[in-house]
């Protein structure tokens, strides 16, 4: 189970900004979604290792390179908000 | 043209019967003229495409010999990278966002000659299993209009079954290719994770994702994996699969039991098991075995895709791409205004999910605890995998459902109940159409073990080979 109070501190730590009524819905929603994961806990896995992954590959690594420039161009046009050559942000300090 | 294949497709064009530009254009047209019914599409690449068939045609004028995709139409998910294209995700927030580089899989579908028709729609960020999700409206299933598509991929299986396209791109995270097959009608094969590189795949839920083909038929499906498939530097996941195809003879089929208890229709579970015997008749030895951690593997999963997806998701802050924010008075306003506009209610609802199960005081009992199901579900598979060569189940516990049918987010997750388990393992799975309930497809899903795709494959053919006796 899950309140209103805590998908309010979710939603901000997502960065979501929601309104009471959404906060209301999506504590029932994700209520009933954490119900169903619960039964989880009815499998024994003292003896069972964590797995994150699926391929056993290991320590891939690439050389230390840096990619060409020349996309720079292209990826900053898709900036909403963008000055010279850089992306532009809020102001984060008064 | 009607009801081409790839492999028809192919000799119509050494034949000179029709050129690649007219092939094109007919499936363009018939898309402009039917994406009011079905809106299978969310854009349509109409000068790329012809100027790709045009390349080709100029090649066959010259005398010159062409691939077996050459010149043969595709559409693609769209949440795929095609350079210059704008790939959507089905978001507004990314609704205008031009991508800046092709996909692996594009790059590589692009120097064989494959013409791009578009991109298809899908549910947000790959998130659904109806394509009801997508901020660019409801796809409708091609069979039937007033039922989903299935999803995510559900535009680009509509596309294939509505015969837009000669095949086509979907993604797979917990059955999102196999699903909307099963439901239109036609093939779907979810690769080895790892067979197929990801590089610009807009990620979901990074340990899970696979892309994959959805086609008419199983030779199709087979000649695009095999042109897709491959280590790639840009994705460290991806490794060379050293399966050689071969005659495999007589295979011993498992078929667990697990996969026809409650929940299946009672019609999807007759057509399956009446469809399993035919296996037998071909020759292979057919029995029941058990999985009993299956009942466990959607609980699993929706831990562990909701928890990759809300770091993945993260990236979309309205600062790199997108639409411009609303200001807000600090930052962290700026970035909540932004994605409460730009997210819908299911992308939502995915991120918080997974942003609680990986809060502190909450990972060891939600997160941690997925990832030893899910270590236990690989194991429980790699051991029946001994004894059985393959898996037989249904794709879907039912047939396509009514738009608007499932409006609880948990009873939407439960159609993908058969699926996911071969996400949370790694394995490659296809779903072949096997019969129908009134006029509704039924999948039957075919398993095998990790990176013996051929293998899975090779069955399908044979099984398609049969029913069109």
């Amino acid at each position: 189970m899950i309140n209103e109070k805590q998908v309010k501190h979710i939603a901000k730590l997502a960065r979501i900004k929601l309104t009471e009524k959404e906060e209301e819905k999506f504590a029932k929603e994700i209520s009933s979604i954490l119900d169903y994961i619960d039964k989880l806990n009815e499998v024994d896995t003292k003896n069972i290792s964590p797995i994150s992954q699926v391929t056993g590959l290991k320590n891939m690594v690439r050389d230390d390179s840096s990619p060409k420039k020349e996309k720079n161009e292209k990826i900053l046009n898709q900036a909403p908000d963008k000055k010279d050559n850089y992306f532009k942000v809020p102001k984060i300090l008064d | 043209m009607d009801k081409l294949t790839i492999e028809k497709a192919h000799k119509g064009l050494i034949k000179k019967e029709f050129s690649a530009i007219e092939l094109a254009e007919f499936y363009l047209n018939k898309i402009k003229k039917e994406n009011e019914k079905y809106n299978d599409f969310i854009s349509i690449t109409e000068d790329l495409a012809l100027k790709q068939a045009k390349s080709v045609d100029d090649k066959l004028s010259r005398g010159e010999k062409i691939g077996d995709l050459e010149g043969i139409p595709m559409a693609i998910k769209d949440n795929i990278l095609i350079d210059d294209c704008i790939t959507t995700a089905g978001s507004k927030i990314l609704e205008n966002y031009g991508a800046v580089y092709d996909a692996a899989v594009i790059k590589k579908l692009r120097g064989l000659g494959v013409v791009f028709l578009g991109k298809t729609n899908l549910d947000e960020f790959a998130m659904g299993s109806s394509t009801e999700n997508s901020a660019f409206g409801v796809v409708k299933n091609p069979v039937d209009v007033e039922r989903v598509p299935g999803g995510s991929s559900g535009g680009s299986a509509a596309a294939v079954a509505a015969d837009h396209c000669l095949g086509a791109l979907g993604s797979d995270t917990g059955g999102s290719i196999r699903q909307p097959a099963a439901f239109c009608g036609v093939i779907g094969f979810k690769p080895s994770y790892g067979a197929v590189s990801r590089y610009g795949l807009i990620a979901m839920a990074s340990s899970l994702d696979q892309i994959g083909p959805i086609a008419k038929n199983v030779l199709d499906a087979k000649l695009i994996f095999n042109s897709i498939k491959g280590k790639d530097k840009m994705d460290s996941t991806t490794l060379d699969i050293n399966d050689k195809e071969k005659d495999y003879g007589v295979l011993k089929i498992g078929v667990p039991k697990e996969y026809f208890q409650e929940g299946i229709s009672s019609e999807v579970k007759n057509i399956i098991e009446k469809e399993i015997k035919k296996f037998e008749k071909m020759g292979h030895e057919v029995k029941e075995v058990s999985l009993p951690s299956t009942e466990y593997a959607l609980a699993v999963y929706y831990i562990i895709m909701p928890a990759e997806a809300s770091a993945n998701l993260a990236r979309f802050d309205g600062i790199k791409y997108g639409k411009k924010g609303n200001s807000g008075e600090n930052l962290i306003d700026f970035y909540s205004n932004v994605r409460a506009a730009g997210f819908g209610d299911e992308v939502r609802r995915r991120i918080m999910l997974g942003t609680y199960t990986l809060s502190a005081g909450y990972k060891e009992a939600y997160y941690k605890k997925a990832q030893a199901v899910r270590g236990l579900i690989k194991k429980e598979l790699e051991n029946v995998f001994k004894s059985v060569d393959i898996l037989l189940t249904p794709t879907t516990p039912s047939t396509a459902f009514k738009i608007g049918e499932k409006e609880d987010p948990l009873s939407m997750y439960l159609s993908d109940i058969y699926t996911v388990t071969v996400n949370l393992a790694g394995l490659p799975a296809i779903s072949v159409p096997c019969g129908r309930v009134d006029k509704l497809p039924v999948g039957l899903q075919i398993i095998g073990p990790q990176f013996k795709d051929n293998l899975v494959l090779s069955i399908a053919q044979s099984y398609e080979q049969l029913r069109n006796l």
